[in-house]
């Protein structure tokens, strides 16, 4: 009998050994070290109003501003190490939101099956169909504009992927051995959930969160963007709505413009070159396959090309 | 399950979920703080106009259900005499109220921006999607080669860009060599009938290759795994036995069912295409429904936000609803 657990010690393994995996947990690593320690690394601090001259504004880097200046004369660096902390903060409180309502709706909906399942997964449909970003923007527009408000709006609506896929993991793993031993040793329901398939489930738990994570941080600034960010705080969007409609794109500074957007990517794709690895891990399928042959490959180009060369004569011929 | 009671009953959830939107969208605009018409007038009209709005709105009435009249009249239809039912009743007659800082009826200012949007979403989508899918058979087929990590390199960029930040570089890099803003170039007359359509298509190009890119990145990665899920099922080893040579395969095997989830993909993205399309809009200046957005936002124009959002959300549950039924029919598996 194979049973396929994922053992914690293989797992690491498998990911250590997979460069994109360790590539972007080392660039998340740096994001994070940036936001902790904000005050200590920025020149400036952003939220002291400046006393600035018109040679200030959106002034090129120099050596007191490495990046810069923005359009009121503050330091564009300092703002990009400290729009860190609101980026993370709102795709780390968002994605737990939204992990904990998907992954509890996923458990629930894998493990009752039958008509709760049918109920919660109608409703999860629903959501899912809802375009989320008009959704946030409408409900931010009219409710305002607070962090916490932003957190709540873009947790709240953003769990339907992840219950989706947790019902699937739950799914398969249910009907295994061990939780049928369990079971039949009179293990009750909300044991095996907890000891024997939230532990198989959490690899795909996790590779959903990292795609959470960066979703959130996204939608906070894409949200921002449009002027719905929190007024208050500085973040990669509320930075790039500033630089954007106040005239940087005329005047060319692209040290406003590139460094926020910049940062949102690096911080993407870190998250998404995590969450890439650890389904290649999980789902061995997307490992190898039938037509897997590097000399073959190499060949099959050759022919790829004479045939088509031999297509395309018969035409060149006729002119 | 047969065929008919199939539909039905996806008809009928949908249907549901539709009922969910429009009472969530007339909750939204009524139950946050303060007077619902200080909210839906501009505080510079005339106190005439005021009551006109409240009329028509029926904002004298009841939030939910009118039981007071019910028991005054002792009819049941009195119990409907009621602010969402005149706001159901507006809606079923494809009114959705009049833009106060527009002057014009909220329909009729969506209808003036529609196609624009279709224009640059159908442009985008068509160019994503091409490239999204040949790029991502390519990159399976030669899974963990230099193309195949080049490829997931591009797409995993593409994927991770904001749009809109996307949308910014571009506009910065092209400046000078194509036009920063609207779809039109004003003021100039055209000396055959080719030019106005050449104008518009110099106009969509930054924006519809934003908006391509973008989802670019989204589909290649996705018709690479489910390519590669394919290949490494068992008839794509019988077929390889037969002696149907990799191109054969890939082309009447893996193809066509790897292109099966994708169909399902580009419906679920349509509300992610449109989401990027208001960042898109809003910094090309395009003007379709997206910037109409970003402008009613900027001026509180709430009854603008309402129709365009309500808009939004029912071609994106009906597209959903489309894909599902395509779906079904594509793959003969699926049963519910």
């Amino acid at each position: 009998m194979i049973e396929t657990e994922y053992s914690k010690v293989s797992f690491f393994q498998q990911y250590s050994d997979r460069n994109q995996g360790v590539i972007g947990a080392l660039m998340l690593v740096l994001v994070v070290m940036i936001a902790l320690f904000a005050p200590w690394i920025a020149p400036y601090d952003p939220y002291v109003p400046v006393s600035a001259t018109t040679e200030d504004v959106l002034a090129p880097p120099s050596r007191e501003h490495p990046l810069g200046q923005d359009e009121v004369g503050r330091d564009v660096l300092s703002q990009v190490i400290y729009g860190a902390r609101i980026s993370l903060l709102v795709g780390f409180a968002a994605s737990l939101l939204t992990i904990l309502l998907g992954c509890t709706i996923g458990l629930v909906s894998g493990f009752a099956g039958g008509r709760v399942d049918t109920f919660l997964m109608r409703i999860t449909d629903g959501v899912l169909v809802i375009p989320t970003l008009p959704l946030m923007l409408v409900i931010i527009a009219v409710a305002g504009r607070g962090i916490g408000l932003i957190i709540l709006v873009i947790g709240l609506f953003s769990w339907p992927y992840t219950a989706r896929v947790v019902r699937a993991q739950v799914f398969s793993v249910k009907e295994r051995q061990f939780v049928m031993r369990a079971r039949a040793i009179g293990v009750s329901s909300f044991g095996i959930m907890m000891v024997h398939i939230l532990p198989q489930v959490l690899p795909v738990i996790f590779a959903s969160a990292t795609l959470d994570i960066s979703a959130a941080i996204l939608a906070e600034a894409g949200l921002a963007f449009l002027g719905l960010g929190d007024p208050t705080l500085i973040s990669w969007g509320s930075m790039l709505n500033r630089a954007f409609s106040r005239g940087a794109v005329s005047s060319g500074a692209w040290w406003y413009l590139v460094p926020p957007g910049f940062m949102l990517v690096w911080v993407t794709l870190g998250l998404n070159l995590v969450s890439n690895t650890i389904q290649e891990i999980i789902n061995p399928r997307l490992r190898t396959h039938h037509l897997f042959d590097e000399r073959k490959i190499t060949s099959l180009l050759g022919r790829l090309g004479s045939q088509l060369s031999s297509a395309s004569s018969p035409r060149g011929t006729k002119q | 399950m047969n065929t008919i009671g199939n539909v039905s009953r996806r008809a009928l959830f949908n249907l549901i979920t539709l009922a969910a939107v429009v009472t969530f969208n007339f909750f939204l605009f009524r139950v946050v703080p303060g007077d619902p018409v200080a909210m839906m007038a501009s505080p510079r009209m005339k106190p005439e106009t005021k009551e006109l709005i409240r009329q028509q709105f029926g904002l004298d009435k009841p939030l939910w259900i009118n039981m007071p009249a019910m028991r005054e009249e002792g009819k049941l239809s009195s119990l409907f005499d009621s602010q969402f039912y005149y706001y159901l009743r507006n809606l079923a007659r494809g009114d959705l109220g009049q833009s106060f800082r527009q002057k014009m009826p909220v329909v009729e200012l969506i209808g003036s921006r529609i196609g624009l949007t279709l224009l640059l979403i159908l442009t985008g989508q068509f160019i994503g999607v091409l490239f999204g899918t040949a790029l991502g058979i390519l990159a399976a087929w030669k899974a963990r080669s230099k193309t195949d990590v080049t490829i997931q390199f591009f797409g995993l960029i593409a994927w991770s860009m904001p749009s809109f930040w996307l949308g910014i570089i571009l506009l910065t890099l092209a400046r000078g060599y194509f036009p920063s803003g609207g779809y039109i170039t004003l003021g100039v007359s055209y000396a055959n009938t080719f030019e106005p359509w050449l104008d518009i298509a110099r106009h969509l190009f930054l924006p519809a290759m934003t908006l391509a890119l973008l989802l670019f990145g989204s589909y290649v990665l996705i018709v690479r795994n489910s390519t590669l899920e394919v290949l490494s099922e068992d008839y794509i080893l019988t077929a390889k036995a037969k002696g149907l040579s990799s191109f054969q395969v890939l082309w009447k095997h893996a193809l066509k069912n790897a292109s099966l989830p994708l169909v399902t993909i580009i419906a679920m993205d349509l509300g992610y295409a449109l989401g990027g399309a208001i960042q898109i809009e809003t910094i090309f200046s395009w003007p379709g429904l997206g910037r109409l957005m970003f402008e009613a936002i900027g001026q509180r124009d709430y009854p603008v936000l309402q129709g365009v959002f309500l808009l939004l959300a029912v071609s994106v549950i009906f597209a959903n609803f489309l894909a599902d039924l395509t779906y079904s029919l594509l793959d003969p598996r699926v049963e519910d």
